[in-house]
């Protein structure tokens, strides 16, 4: 294993690209990424996409990309683990270049889901969950997020109202992230007043689903060193599963391959929970949020909420989170957030987040969940000795 | 777009069943909470009206104004989405309850809520080349929305008609008119679908605005024109927000447009909303005032018409009942009465 290092970042603006194809906005950010490693070529694409078939129609995901962004028929394929899909495509891209098997190894994470009815697009994301003993049965993705909110807030004698600090944390952050969809504050008492989804989940608490694509190229660090673009490292990249039926977990407000996704993270990189500067958590729901910062050590069980209302999620708290908007404001298409997550870290180490810089952030943090935990990546990156001016 | 022979409104007339449902009334049902309602409340149909019957009584109040005989007429259009038959048209049913019948084109046109006005252009055009002396444009509508669709607590019911004819005779000339239509599809529904379906937010920027709003000052432009030099406008009315941003947009003033803007009571009469709108303007407009009309329909387009009211509109308008009449005369009823009255109850 060697180390590996991030020497490109591209992405699109997350929003209703109406006017726009998948390829369209995977390929935009591909070029970014490629533009902004100095490189032409790659050895390998990877893209991470959960619903091209169910919403585009479209499957040979790698083979277009890679065609329509003129990379010469590399070795390309489509990775898919539902919402998960864009961090483990970034997981399949680091063991490559980390096994020494690619020098150069580019993932892209995509998602178009705004052109189709929204009952369309429900429909296609509860596909990451059980067909057989759930999907059948109408139980819909955000069904499943308030049935455990639900359980968080009776177990833990929490209010709906507890849960605002995740978005209204979120929305201040995205003011300084020109890629975020939503760039405007939220209150409280906005939060309150949103009306529901499916209780106890509100409009004002789930994360909308939009398009995008962000791109990110990897190599090893010897060789970033020498184009002189080391300055963040892949410290640890992991990945772990769950079972598909919440009913069959043992604990379902204890995301297990979440804790044990994180865990492993840690001992790969040598470093505790206490040493992460930022984190981008999987706040598709604030429940998740919350579950997701007592999974990665955070936040002690059934503390997630507390630790998001004592004001430590915020840009100068303990542990920041949704830095540049989150799911919540920069807007969730789904296969691409995993990587819109490391890009923001990434911009975060690099000192480049302007208005919502968190101070002195050396290494961060991101969790992709797929299907309330059913897959769950995690990857710590850290800054190398002054790469944030060189790089 | 002008045509060769000057042409105008000779005649007028609305008609708005009397049936009245509250926005509140169906977010009560659904569950959905009163805030930020799209509408007061919404015309419902009673059991024994449809396109056709109101169209006959809004054509009924436009031959009182026009004082013409309806063997005059040369055609008889009615623009609609909810045309009692998917085929046989409803125009035929028109001109004959009308008496126009037989030596009279007729036919229904379809553009979504844009149909009235398309039916209106295509009148100007057979009046401007001389091949008719009249032509009967009608756009009504009984809309329906899906049960617990955002559209349900806005699809109203409602008819506009317009004789249009020589500028001569006119209570309104037109000076000038202009479509503009793009395949932009957010909103739309199939053969044997009882409901129609939409795209959500993509109905407003690419769609309702973009066609509203480009049309409008393309027209403007063309006429060297300024809003200021418009006395009243009118705007399709899907809800009340959206013409009133339009309007905004183009330069209006929200006194300009409020006489038209009859959405908040009456709900959205889809092909006859933007004329119903007109209808009302010209109730209270005087001599001299300029008009605009700017149509909507998905799939999607826009029609722009600019008017100037003449000498003749005060007289001419005192032989019907004004549109306000219609607006105001109301029996509310619940929303189990509307399930019964819209046949959202199957029985069989």
């Amino acid at each position: 294993m060697r180390d590996v290092s991030v020497i490109g970042i591209g992405q699109t603006k997350v929003g209703e690209h109406w006017d726009r194809s998948l390829s369209d906005l995977a390929v935009e950010a591909v070029l970014a990424a490629l533009a902004d490693a100095g490189l032409d070529s790659v050895d390998v694409l990877y893209v991470g996409n959960m619903l091209g078939d169910l919403l585009s129609g479209q499957t040979q995901l790698g083979a277009l990309i890679a065609d329509q962004a003129g990379l010469g028929g590399i070795p390309a394929m489509r990775i898919e683990a539902a919402d998960a899909s864009g961090a483990a495509a970034l997981h399949e891209a680091y063991r490559a270049v980390a096994g020494g098997l690619v020098e150069t190894a580019l993932v892209v994470g995509v998602e178009k889901m705004t052109d189709r009815l929204p009952e369309v697009v429900e429909s296609a994301m509860t596909a990451g969950g059980s067909a057989d003993y759930e999907t059948a049965h109408g139980v819909t993705y955000t069904a499943q997020s308030a049935l455990i909110m639900q359980r968080y807030m009776h177990e833990n004698g929490l209010q709906v109202d507890d849960f605002a600090p995740f978005a209204v944390n979120a929305h201040r952050n995205a003011g300084a992230n020109p890629f975020a969809m939503y760039r405007s504050p939220i209150s409280e008492k906005a939060y309150r007043q949103a009306k529901m989804v499916a209780t106890p989940v509100n409009l004002l608490d789930g994360a909308p689903l939009a398009d995008g694509a962000a791109a990110m190229i990897l190599t090893s660090t010897e060789r970033a060193t020498a184009l002189g673009r080391s300055g963040v490292r892949i410290a640890a990249s992991t990945m772990a599963t769950d079972s598909l039926l919440i009913t069959d977990r043992p604990d379902f407000l204890s995301l297990d391959a979440a804790r044990r996704s994180a865990a492993a993270a840690y001992a790969a990189a040598g470093i505790r929970p206490e040493d992460i500067d930022v984190a981008e958590v999987h706040d598709a729901f604030g429940i998740l949020a919350a579950l997701s910062l007592e999974a990665c050590g955070f936040a002690d069980r059934g503390q997630g909420v507390k630790v998001a209302l004592s004001g430590e999620i915020g840009r100068d708290g303990r542990i920041p989170i949704a830095s540049l908007g989150g799911f919540k404001a920069r807007g969730n298409p789904v296969g691409a957030s995993g990587i819109y997550q490391a890009i923001e870290i990434v911009t975060q180490l690099l000192g480049r987040a302007g208005a919502s810089q968190v101070p002195s952030a050396r290494v961060g943090l991101t969790q992709n969940l797929g299907s309330n935990g059913v897959t769950a990546v995690t990857h710590i990156f850290t800054l190398t000795q002054g790469g944030g001016q060189t790089s | 777009m002008q045509p060769a022979i000057p042409v105008g409104i000779v005649g007028y007339g609305a008609y708005v069943p009397r049936y009245r449902i509250k926005a509140a009334e169906i977010a009560r049902v659904w569950g959905a909470g009163d805030g930020g309602l799209p509408i007061e409340e919404k015309a419902v149909p009673g059991l024994d009206e449809d396109v056709i019957s109101m169209s006959i009584e809004a054509a009924r109040n436009a031959l009182l104004r026009a004082q013409i005989d309806p063997q005059e007429l040369g055609a008889v259009w009615v623009g609609s989405e909810s045309h009692p038959y998917a085929v046989k048209p409803s125009s035929t049913v028109v001109a004959e309850a009308l008496g126009a019948t037989p030596l009279v084109s007729a036919g229904d046109w379809q553009f979504a809520c844009k149909a009235g006005t398309e039916a209106m252009q295509a009148a100007v055009g057979y009046i401007g080349s001389g091949m008719v002396n009249y032509a009967l444009a009608i756009g009504a509508d009984t809309a329906q929305g899906r049960p617990s669709d955002a559209l349900e607590y806005t699809a109203g019911a409602g008819a506009a008609a317009f004789i249009l004819g020589r500028a001569e005779e006119s209570v309104a000339i037109l000076e000038a008119s202009l479509s503009y239509v793009t395949d932009t599809p957010d909103f739309w529904r199939r053969p044997y679908q009882h409901y129609p379906e939409h795209g959500n937010r993509f109905t407003g920027d690419p769609a309702y605005f973009h066609h509203s709003v480009t049309a409008a000052e393309r027209l403007l432009a063309q006429m060297g024109r300024t809003p200021a030099d418009y006395a009243w406008a009118v705007f399709h009315q899907p809800n009340v927000k959206f013409p009133s941003k339009a309007a905004a947009t183009v330069g209006f003033k929200p006194e300009q447009i409020a006489p038209g803007l009859l959405v908040g009571a009456i709900g959205n009469t889809y092909a006859g909303a933007s004329p119903i709108g007109l209808t009302a303007i010209l109730d209270v407009a005087k001599p001299g005032d300029r008009i605009l009309l700017v149509s909507f329909g998905s799939g999607a387009g826009s029609d722009a018409m600019s008017f100037v009211v003449t000498d003749a509109l005060p007289e001419k308008r005192k032989r019907a009942t004004p549109t306000q009449a219609y607006v105001k005369r109301r029996v509310e009823i619940d929303y189990a009465t509307y399930a019964r009255y819209r046949n959202k109850l199957q029985t069989a």
